[in-house]
């Protein structure tokens, strides 16, 4: 059986293609203002990477801030599918966590993968993709170096400003009193990683933790989740900004 | 941010003199130093009596933010010495990083006090909403604090958010309050909370078609409906003023009375200067009660 998992995001939007239960293709593409476009895209890029035909798609799921927009396609909500792409990377994971561009969620997953409880941050910049990228601007420094340069620093300054646009400020008075790069950037992911562990809290962190979406491919990130929640048991899969589709193909899959 | 941009969030600074009144005929002279996380205010009293004030922009360094701010007040009384000042209360985020003054006091017992001063004892709520946070305070008729509430976690609602949005849009802060009311038919408030994603609403907003004075009326009604939230919660008695840089923003304050339901009291005075003459009238009370500065 062949099920497209779709997750159309505030940032980009991911189709993964899922035969029997094995990924066979992904494609991404920037969330455009015509989210249709972007959705079909997205679905031709993963065809294509799976060598089937759009036609060959037995079962569509659908998920992500744009989901309605999503034809021919079961919905399945964020949490679902992010609780299903966790069990599916890893069994043993008992909480689930998945940080986006613009929201953040965190939900405890039982042995079946069904969520159990779960908790949304989908008002708030701090604790979402969208901070890093305004303190990457903030600092000049392109979005993909700041992970790397936070790891080469040790120091703990703490950031007083919870708000993005506040922060910004703060970067700025820290660029004046000549703190350095990698020391502001280390501040920065120690902030947006207590955040989402505060969240993850509220859930409960006690086994293993799957950790998708964009922000976990960022190395200093996870290292200052991983500290915040004195955890060994983080697992990112590869490519966690495809959790989500994945979560929607299986979910869309077990409904025939 | 690029120095080449055009600053559109750029207010006015000013200072001012009171032609009324000399400082020479003043027996003592008290100063309140305002460092707020966007502008600083110097206010000089004599005896209680407002002679001259300055309002400006706080930069990177608080305690050179304070100096500037007192050196523009003292520019506009053009002669009188530094060292004429009896004493000087420190107050806002940057309280302690006054370097003349005396002692700090918070911002929440200033304002109160300011307001007081600013709109008369009949001032019962007093909403504050400056650069970085937001504060209902209730006072009694001398301007004490009886309750108060503040947000200063987040920018929305507070004038650093509106100033975002105007160096978004390309309207000059000064401008917004009118413009924004240049619109046919009142827009839905824009319906995020956060500044960042109101950011990319309003880019959203506009690629739809959407005029800059629509975009600007939407994003007012939800400052408006943000602080009202928080007025909400404190909830209000009349006399209800309100001081701070946003008093001065007809678009956000006159989408907000009407869910007050009350009429907002008027002055000509600046609002942003509430709190730096709380400051100084607790300084010359200070000094009445003989607890001023040893000489």
């Amino acid at each position: 059986m062949i099920a497209a998992g779709i997750d159309c995001g505030a940032k980009s939007t991911k189709t993964v293609i899922l035969k029997d239960g094995k990924i066979i293709g992904k494609g991404k593409v920037l969330t455009g203002f015509d989210l249709d476009k972007s959705i079909n895209e997205s679905v031709a890029a993963a065809c294509r990477a799976a060598g089937i035909a759009e036609k060959d798609i037995e079962r569509r799921g659908g998920t992500g801030s744009g989901k309605d927009s999503i034809k021919g396609a079961v919905i399945i909500n964020d949490i679902k599918a992010m609780a299903r792409a966790a069990h599916f990377y890893s069994p043993g994971a008992r909480t689930a966590v998945d940080v986006g561009a613009e929201e953040g969620r965190a939900a405890q997953i039982d042995e079946q993968g069904h969520p159990v409880d779960f908790a949304i941050n989908e008002k708030c910049a701090a604790g979402a993709g969208a901070f890093i990228e305004a303190m990457s601007r903030a600092l000049e420094t392109p979005l993909e170096e700041m992970g790397p340069l936070a790891l080469k620093s040790d120091n703990e300054i703490p950031m007083n400003a919870q708000c993005a646009i506040f922060a910004e400020s703060e970067v700025v008075g820290l660029i004046h009193a000549n703190t350095e790069k990698k020391d502001i950037s280390k501040a920065i992911h120690d902030a947006i990683a207590g955040r989402v562990v505060s969240m993850v809290r509220r859930v409960g962190a006690n086994e293993e933790v799957v950790v998708m979406g964009g922000v976990a491919y960022n190395p200093a990130f996870i290292k200052a989740m991983q500290t915040q929640l004195n955890i060994d048991k983080v697992h990112i899969p590869d490519d966690p900004e495809f959790g989500a589709a994945v979560g929607a193909a299986i979910a869309a899959g077990e409904q025939l | 941010m690029p120095e080449d941009k055009k600053e559109f969030w750029r207010w006015a600074e000013s200072n001012w003199k009171n032609p009324d009144l000399n400082w020479e005929d003043a027996n003592i002279i008290t100063v309140g130093v305002d460092v707020g996380s966007v502008s600083s205010q110097a206010v000089i009293m004599g005896d209680g009596k407002m002679l001259a004030y300055g309002n400006m922009r706080t930069g990177s360094e608080s305690p050179k933010s304070a100096v500037n701010a007192f050196n523009f007040a003292l520019d506009a009384l053009i002669d009188m010495p530094e060292d004429r000042m009896d004493y000087c209360v420190g107050t806002g985020y940057g309280r302690v990083n006054v370097p003349f003054a005396d002692r700090p006091i918070t911002e929440i017992a200033c304002h109160a006090r300011g307001a007081n001063f600013i709109y008369g004892p009949e001032v019962r709520t007093v909403l504050d909403v400056g650069g970085q946070d937001i504060k209902v305070i209730q006072c009694d008729e001398k301007g004490k604090v009886t309750n108060f509430l503040m947000n200063d976690k987040c920018a929305a609602g507070t004038g650093r958010g509106m100033e975002v949005l105007a160096d978004l849009l390309g309207v000059s802060i000064n401008e917004v309050g009118e413009r924004s009311f240049k619109v046919k038919e009142e827009p839905r408030a824009v319906s995020s909370t956060c500044v960042v994603y109101a950011k990319s609403e309003a880019t959203g907003l506009l690629r739809k078609g959407w005029t800059t004075e629509e975009v600007l009326a939407s994003y007012c009604r939800a400052m408006a409906e943000r602080i009202y939230a928080l007025i909400e919660r404190v909830g209000v008695v009349p006399r209800f003023a309100v001081t701070g840089g946003m008093a001065k923003n007809r678009g956000v304050i006159d989408r907000l009375m009407p869910m007050v339901g009350l009429e907002r009291m008027t002055t000509t005075w600046d609002t942003q200067i509430a709190g730096a003459m709380g400051a100084a009238l607790f300084g010359y009370a200070l000094c009445q009660k003989g607890k001023g500065r040893k000489k």
